[in-house]
């Protein structure tokens, strides 16, 4: 015998109201998945200028500089992570994660130590749950992101950077985002962020271009040292507008199956208190008929 | 004649791009004109109200706050973290920060933020009123 017939309609109830929840919780992430994809698809412009003007210098100048000399084998490596503030977005957080955990096997077998940056409430309870330590964290901002947030970031990772390893700095600065595929696709990435990996996949200027000869205004050094700044925090920028328009994607497909499972789980309580109502009242009548007979045999009896 | 294709591109997007005859920014070395077949030249800005003779003969003020000017092939682009198209700013509000900034200045706080502060607020105000100045 299933469960009582108000218990199954209690339960009904309080899922049709999980319900109206998370599908409302839907329509909100689509709706904001629109505006965080053209917010990343407005810095593009500047992305792309600012990637020329960087391939340019390191190109045709012969500039030593920090932030481009390959430091050989990292001791020390920062990585940046970025996860949500909030759950309710399927594995996104968790994807991210993951992957940190791998790159920091992959660095530790090399003889690598690493040190975490972590943006994101997620990604601070999970490492501050477990012990881990976390050399900056930020957070309140996963969902909408501003170029202000971007250069904190920036500034604290270039501090680090430039601060020699003997003193607690770091050789190497990686980050680990979601890149934004598509709707439906949204990958963990990782990438180099000092020293400069130039090239990098599609916002690379392309190999035929041939770029000008540019006269640099005061000198090469001083472009560079101006120049690369700006393409840390506009790096940083990217990874948090990507990572923003990825969780509010992943928070979309989450709350869309988590509507359709309610939906189905609806259909089957419906189903189950249904049948519980028609066998309370067959046995009802059974009973009546049952007492009915057993008061007519006592009749006949008496007679 | 030839024209020089214009971009000014902000942190937050596309400030203004067209094309143009002249532009004028201020580098780190001093101020810079830009003409038509300029020679490939990539330099430092400081914060500065830039202008740009458009193609249609309008003036176009724009405050940048620090970054580049690059120049090749008459593509001319402005890359700043903030840049703003200067009739968008309200002069009031120039005065003000700058008010502020010259007053956190004063008191002491001399340290690399407050001057660029300082330096932006100042080219802010420049391009308000100049552009204020061509409406009137």
């Amino acid at each position: 015998m299933p469960a009582s017939l108000r218990e199954l309609r209690q339960r009904r109830k309080s899922v049709m109201a999980t319900k109206k929840i998370t599908r409302a919780m839907e329509l909100i992430a689509s709706s904001r998945i629109i505006r965080a994809q053209q917010a990343a698809a407005r810095t593009l412009p500047y992305t792309r200028e600012l990637n020329r003007a960087v391939s340019a210098v390191a190109t045709y100048s012969r500039a030593d500089h920090p932030l481009t000399r390959p430091g050989g084998t990292p001791r020390r490596v920062a990585v940046l992570l970025v996860t949500s503030d909030r759950g309710m977005n399927g594995a996104y957080s968790s994807n991210v994660i993951k992957t940190v955990s791998q790159l920091r096997e992959r660095f530790e077998e090399a003889g690598a130590e690493v040190t975490r940056y972590v943006v994101g409430r997620k990604g601070i309870g999970y490492y501050g749950y477990r012990g881990l330590s976390m050399a900056a964290t930020w957070e309140g901002f996963s969902d909408a992101p501003t170029y202000d947030r971007a250069v904190e970031i920036a500034e604290q990772l270039l501090e680090d950077f430039l601060t020699p390893y003997e003193d607690g700095g770091v050789d190497e600065i990686w980050a680990v985002y979601t890149r934004m595929e598509s709707m439906l696709t949204q990958v963990p990435r990782v990438r180099r962020v000092l020293p400069l990996e130039v090239v990098e996949g599609v916002h690379a200027v392309g190999e035929d271009t041939v770029l000008p000869l540019y006269e640099f205004e005061p000198s090469p050094e001083a472009v560079l040292d101006a120049l690369l700044p700006l393409y840390v925090r506009s790096r940083i920028w990217f990874y948090l507008l990507q990572s923003a328009a990825s969780q509010l994607a992943s928070q979309q497909r989450a709350m869309k199956s988590a509507t359709d499972n309610a939906q189905t789980l609806i259909e089957r309580l419906t189903r189950e208190a249904n049948q519980a109502r028609q066998s309370e009242i067959t046995q009802e009548i059974s009973e009546i008929v049952g007492g009915a007979s057993a008061l007519a045999d006592l009749t006949e009896e008496a007679n | 004649m030839s024209q020089l294709q214009v971009e000014v591109v902000a942190a937050a997007g596309m400030a203004w791009e067209g094309p143009a005859l002249s532009v004028t920014a201020r580098t780190s070395e001093g101020d810079i004109g830009i003409l038509p077949n300029h020679e490939p030249i990539l330099a430092t800005l400081v914060p500065c109200a830039a202008e740009i003779l458009t193609a249609d003969g309008r003036r176009e003020v724009i405050v940048v706050d620090g970054g580049f000017i690059s120049v090749a092939d008459n593509r001319v682009s402005v890359l700043s973290p903030l840049a703003r198209i200067a009739s968008e700013i309200d002069v009031n509000a120039a005065e003000h920060e700058l008010a502020a900034a010259e007053k956190r200045l004063n008191a002491g706080e001399g340290d690399e933020e407050t001057r660029h502060h300082y330096l932006r607020a100042q080219a802010q105000l420049k391009a308000a009123q100049l552009a204020r100045g061509r409406d009137n």
